[in-house]
């Protein structure tokens, strides 16, 4: 299969690689896939209580090449951004900017439910309901 | 990320990129290449034209060639048949025995993890009403002989089982199973498509009746393979699965590809000459490869018996590392993966999952296939490559870190997608 010149680029340099204290009250912590699927991503990130902003984005990723690209890019995409904005990243974003094939959308899938696991357990350590993290934005 | 060696430098005498899949198809063998080139030009002659010296020239270069086949597995010229490769040559075989022998029965014996064109022809034949058991294999990959025994019945014409398998090469017990099959008067067919040329092979030694070899293999080209048929003790009879002329004692019709013919012949000539010391040349680079890894790295495993084995293979998974990851870093190596993301199916290897690996392990799978070509210096670069890849894998495998730290991954609910 050939890979994207973007997707080979993330493998190369894969950014944000690494791990934050998951007992941190800032700290949100997604893990999703399966090692017998062949992928398994863990995404983490800070988020500044005051702000909502995640102001870091850590990732480590079993998978193929294109599912090391999907996770290093969500880490890209969502720091920076709030906990509300960073919800609204989509698989067919990433599919896009990576210019996936159709037999590797599903890493675009767990990215984004990486994404998405990782604010859940941020919203649950901070009581935040669905609602108030839309509210703030 | 750690200092490891990513891109180690290209020893002296390496070209990139280096060809270690050789369990797929081999490169041609210069000699073999010559031996071939007047059959495509000057000699073009119809082997079957019995009338006029183009074809008496064509004949006599096909029969040569059937000669140098047939010595290389113990055979006669006649018992050896001519097809297109092996994929047909297992079909004609299977097809063409369930035919012939339907008066006798209807039941067939092969095992798990042999080829697809053993396994789906087989599918094909229970359609039409026959009955086929899939023998288990064992962790080391080799049938049990008493599953085997237990298997036969008064109803079994064919037991069907490799002599190597393509993907972890171990090498099935063939003259037990030749025996046994023998004692009870069931016709045995092998795919011995990775056996031949690297492993001794003998029919009458080993009590094989129908064996089917191809020649891009050992070093011939693509297009082109055998069946051998044994004609005596007992003779083994097999109805055409190709109607047309009635070539090759009409078990299969067609124009015969003369130069293609003379080229698997060459082939058999040169194995048979230099197996010996080939064996020996791909041991070592084989063993070397799997030491310079277990050095350097944790958590490798080899898939398959190491005792019964071809010399030129090496299965190991990497575990806790994606097999296309792994791939994609050493891109200048051709070697190949049973990851599902390699496939065509997305499902990891059947054959290592018949071993009763975990699919994380099989995806963790590659194979390295050494052949005639390779050097030690291509070993070594390739395990400094490898060796580099999977470090840096591993930093970045959640798996990997949570191993580290004890934590125990089967007892974690992964949400399965």
């Amino acid at each position: 299969m050939a890979y994207s010149d973007k997707v080979v680029d993330h493998y190369n340099n894969p950014r944000n690689v690494g791990t934050l204290d998951k007992s941190s009250e800032e700290v949100g912590t997604g893990l999703v896939g399966a090692p017998e699927c062949g992928d398994v991503m863990r995404l983490q990130i800070r988020v500044n209580p005051e702000t909502q902003v995640i102001e870091e984005a850590k990732f480590k990723t079993f998978g193929c090449g294109s599912a090391i690209a999907s996770s290093s890019l969500a880490t890209e995409w969502v720091k920076g951004k709030t906990v509300a904005e960073a919800l609204e990243i989509r698989n067919t974003d990433i599919v896009k900017e990576l210019a996936l094939p159709p037999v590797k959308i599903h890493c675009s899938v767990l990215a984004e439910d990486a994404i998405r696991a990782a604010i859940g357990d941020w919203k649950k350590k901070n009581g935040v309901a669905e609602t108030e993290a839309v509210a703030a934005h | 990320m750690s200092n490891v060696t990513m891109n180690p430098e290209v020893p002296a005498g390496v070209t990139l990129p280096i060809y270690m899949d050789n369990h797929a198809t081999s490169p041609m063998d210069p000699r073999v290449l010559e031996a071939m080139l007047p059959y495509f030009s000057g000699k073009f002659g119809n082997a079957a034209s019995r009338n006029h010296s183009f074809g008496w020239e064509a004949e006599q270069a096909v029969e040569q060639a059937r000669e140098q086949i047939a010595r290389l597995i113990g055979a006669t010229a006649k018992e050896i048949i001519f097809t297109s490769g092996a994929t047909e040559s297992n079909n004609l075989a299977i097809k063409g025995i369930a035919e012939m022998y339907r008066e006798r029965g209807n039941h067939i014996i092969t095992q798990v993890t042999e080829h697809k064109a053993v396994l789906d022809t087989c599918k094909r034949l229970e359609k039409y009403g026959y009955r086929v058991t899939y023998l288990p294999v064992k962790a080391d990959g080799l049938i049990d002989l008493d599953d085997l025994r237990r298997a036969i019945d008064d109803k079994t014409i064919l037991v069907t089982i490799m002599s190597a398998n393509n993907e972890i090469g171990v090498l099935q017990p063939v003259a037990e199973i030749g025996k046994i099959c023998h004692e009870k008067g069931v016709i045995f067919h092998t795919d011995a498509v990775q056996a031949v040329g690297k492993v001794p092979v003998d029919v009458q030694a080993m009590n094989i009746d129908v064996l089917s070899l191809t020649a891009h293999k050992i070093y011939g080209p693509k297009g082109v393979g055998a069946l051998y048929v044994r004609r005596r003790n007992p003779r083994v009879q097999i109805a055409a699965q190709i109607d047309g002329g009635g070539h090759e004692r009409g078990m299969r019709s067609g124009t015969l590809n003369v130069a293609g013919i003379v080229g698997l012949g060459k082939a058999c000539a040169i194995a048979q000459e230099e197996m010996a010391t080939e064996a020996e040349h791909l041991r070592a680079m084989r063993d070397h490869l799997r030491a310079r890894m277990e050095a350097e790295l944790d958590y490798v495993e080899v898939n398959g018996s190491w005792e019964h084995r071809l010399p030129g293979n090496l299965n190991m998974s990497f575990i806790y590392v994606e097999g296309e990851s792994l791939l994609m870093g050493i891109n200048d190596v051709a070697v190949s993966s049973g990851s599902a993301c390699t496939s065509a199916t997305l499902e990891p290897s059947y054959v290592l999952k018949a071993l009763g690996l975990g699919d994380d392990v099989a995806h963790s799978s590659i194979r390295f296939g050494l052949g005639r070509f390779n050097t030690m210096a291509e070993c070594d670069y390739v395990a400094d490559k490898v060796i580099g890849i999977v470090k840096k894998l591993r930093e970045l495998s959640p798996l990997y870190e949570m191993v580290k730290e004890g934590i125990d991954l089967s007892k974690i609910e992964w949400a399965a997608h």
